[in-house]
């Protein structure tokens, strides 16, 4: 058969099955599918932000005469600077009373206020009763506040050295700690597509199978024909999705960020060509995992086996995004070289070079490194096929087995 | 035959699944613009010999020849192919199904469609142009697929156990497709286990028992192979005259049942009238094809495995 003969076939095979997919009332389902999750992010996030506003920072209660209070008031408040997103423990002041323990479990037992802790003794003997947070964080900062105290305000006024600083709008450490997180974004979300997309491929042969119009289709054109037009038509159909997914994020984010992305650091090779490269290496992993997914479900004969294969079949993508995302961060690495060869991780590993580095003939090395193997999985998929499905050819035998029949 | 082109050949084809030897050596000539059969039992090997001439499977060893190409699927744009198991995509329209069967063997979609509308307007059937595979019966959806094997006017039609699965009255219309298609110069093989349907219309039948090929030839060649039959009934139970019938005679119902002796009727006639047998009735029948074939496949069958004939019931 020659190629374009087997092109033409392909097209054919390619052309049903887009239709078949695409003019489908559950394609509308596939459309909105990924919508439902960014839809549920914005609005739990609202309602986080919420809470968050809600949540005040925890309570000690200070029994103690006003002038030690006040001491350790003051020892706070010289430390807060120090605080980081999580403010520093509130404290309040309980006048002593005549019976200690009593006056503490009136305080711990207290509901009105959320409390984590009572703190008596003073300076001299602190105590501290209460709830003790895992990391040890409320004890440590009482203790800190205490050792302040005692130093008090007389070793020195500190107002705090002056220090002259010149902002420089990025640092080469920043920048490159920005396109790490811009490689890995780019990773993700080829990962997330490539994930969510390629296991539909598993599946497409099981139509033909159980309905036996894979004999029509047999016939007629070569194996190799069918497994690339069924691979062309699901990625055509993704590449439909991901346009949709792309412009409804693009609307989501000027409607709700208004020029959010501005405020990411530029890939290494620029935004167009990074965008263009995502294209098209989202293309590669896909015909690649896709192409051995094909492959894999097509030696399947029944629904419940494409099922039971599925979880293998996402841990492999797992681990291969796992080896990619090693090489983030050093991409002249050992790793980083070894995962833009191995065929399956490249997509994923030259996408993080990309946000890295701003050389591009490796791009398209690896581009044709990546379609020569797409070629040579699709033909191996079609030779296991019509050896172990169709039963064509001499049955293929371990070497045991050879000897035994000879 | 003479000097007819050759339309598909095999020689020695062999398959085996797993260690079994499904078709052992199968050797075959189509002519070119013959209704050719190919009759068997079930699981003799029909199929597999069809799907390895067409190149779906690659035989273990042989040879085939399709329209002068080694590599069946060289040839696809000019064969049809009705698989034994029908398969239709359910979701799509009749016509689309049929215009998609001829895209894939070559034919553009818009020509495909429109002979769609046409094979189907013919024959009475242009309300089903729309309708989806699944809301027809199967005996529609056999003729859509029957259809959608010659939308691209092929020059062979493969067809693996056409007739079953039909009524009579369809099986009536795919005999006269057949003819029409035979008529208008195209080869036609098809596989069948009913022989009425291959005596009707086959030019040349091909026999195959236990995977091997038990006869191949004129159907009128299978028939003479088998020596006519004698019915026989005499008055006289028992004489001399019993020595003229063969030993393999059998008797049922009062009725003698033999193959009529070397000798021709003649010495049988002499033999009963000079023993005193008193015919009542005697008649000296060509046997048909049926008849030929359970002698030529059960023969074969028996020879391979020692025991036994086909207990296929094939009569139609």
């Amino acid at each position: 058969m020659t190629l374009p003969e087997t092109l033409r076939a392909a097209f054919v095979i390619a052309r049903r099955d887009f239709a078949a997919t695409v003019f489908s009332k559950t394609f509308l389902l596939f459309l909105l599918g990924p919508l439902f999750p960014v839809a549920m992010g914005v609005m739990f996030g609202g309602i986080g932000n919420r809470i968050d506003a809600a949540r005040t920072p925890p309570q000690v209660a200070v029994i103690a005469p006003l002038a030690d209070f006040r001491a350790l008031a003051a020892a706070r408040e010289r430390l807060s600077p120090l605080a980081d997103e999580r403010p520093f423990l509130v404290l309040r002041h309980a006048p002593p009373e005549p019976d200690l323990a009593r006056q503490r479990a009136a305080l711990l037992n207290d509901r009105e206020t959320e409390r984590v802790g009572v703190f008596d003794g003073g300076l001299a003997r602190p105590h501290f009763t209460g709830a003790v947070a895992a990391d040890g964080r409320i004890v440590r900062q009482m203790a800190m506040f205490v050792d302040e105290a005692r130093r008090g305000p007389t070793t020195a006024a500190r107002p705090g050295a002056t220090i002259k600083v010149t902002l420089a709008e990025t640092s080469s450490g920043s920048l490159a700690f920005a396109r790490q997180l811009v490689a890995r974004g780019g990773q993700m979300i080829l990962f997330i597509l490539t994930i969510l997309l390629a296991g539909m491929l598993l599946s497409q042969l099981i139509e033909e199978k159980s309905n036996k119009v894979i004999e029509i289709l047999a016939a007629a054109v070569p194996i190799d024909a069918i497994f690339l037009g069924k691979l062309f038509a699901m990625l055509a159909m993704s590449l439909i999705g991901i346009l949709v997914w792309t412009a409804a994020g693009a609307a989501a984010i000027a409607y709700f960020a208004g020029g959010g992305l501005g405020a990411l650091p530029p890939p290494a090779v620029g935004w167009p060509a990074f965008v263009a490269l995502i294209l098209l290496y989202f293309t590669m992993s896909y015909l690649l995992i896709g192409g051995l997914f094909l492959g894999i479900g097509a030696q399947a004969s029944t629904v419940r086996e494409v099922q039971t294969l599925s979880m293998p079949v996402t841990m492999m993508q797992v681990v291969i995004f796992g080896a990619a995302s090693l090489a983030v961060g050093k991409p002249e690495s050992r790793e980083a070289i070894g995962a833009a060869i191995f065929p399956l991780s490249s997509p994923f590993a030259m996408i993080a070079r990309a946000a890295e580095e701003d050389i591009i003939w490796p791009h398209v090395l690896a581009l044709g490194w990546q379609a020569l193997w797409v070629a040579v999985i699709l033909k191996l998929a079609a030779a296991i096929f019509r050896r172990s499905v169709l039963k064509s050819g001499p049955a293929w035998r371990w070497p045991w087995q050879r000897r035994k029949s000879a | 035959m003479g000097e007819r082109a050759i339309a598909a050949e095999a020689h020695g084809l062999v398959k085996e699944f797993d260690g079994q030897r499904a078709v052992d050596g199968v050797s075959l000539t189509v002519p070119a613009g013959s209704i050719s059969g190919i009759l068997g039992p079930n699981g003799a090997g029909k199929t597999t010999t069809i799907r390895m001439m067409l190149g779906i499977i690659e035989p273990t060893s042989g040879t085939r020849v399709l329209l002068g190409r080694e590599r069946p699927l060289e040839a696809a744009r000019e064969v049809g192919y009705l698989p034994e198991e029908r398969g239709l995509y359910p979701s799509m329209p009749a016509a689309e199904a049929i215009a998609f069967m001829g895209a894939l063997r070559g034919l553009p979609i818009a020509a495909g469609r429109r002979r769609a509308l046409e094979l189907l307007d013919g024959r009475g059937h242009s309300d089903w142009a729309k309708r989806p595979i699944r809301t027809l019966s199967k005996g529609m959806a056999q003729t859509v697929q029957l259809l959608g094997t010659i939308v691209h006017r092929p020059k062979l039609i493969v067809l693996d156990e056409p007739f079953s699965g039909l009524d009579a009255l369809n099986q009536e219309k795919l005999e006269q497709l057949i003819r029409d298609q035979a008529a208008a110069g195209t080869t036609v093989i098809f596989s069948t286990h009913v022989i009425a349907h291959a005596e009707r219309l086959c030019e040349r039948v091909a026999i195959i028992a236990q995977g091997k090929v038990a006869f191949e030839g004129g159907v009128d060649e299978a028939r003479d192979r088998l020596r006519p039959i004698v019915h026989l009934r005499t008055r006289a139970e028992d004489g001399p005259w019993r020595t003229a019938l063969p030993a393999s005679a059998q008797c049922i119902a009062g009725e003698w049942r033999f193959e009529l002796p070397e000798g021709g009727p003649e010495p049988l006639l002499k033999a009963l009238l000079d023993g005193n047998a008193g015919i009542e009735t005697l008649s000296i029948e060509r046997p048909g094809l049926h008849d030929a074939f359970i002698a030529i496949a059960g023969a074969a069958a028996a020879r391979e495995m020692g025991h036994g004939s086909i207990a296929e019931d094939e009569a139609a």
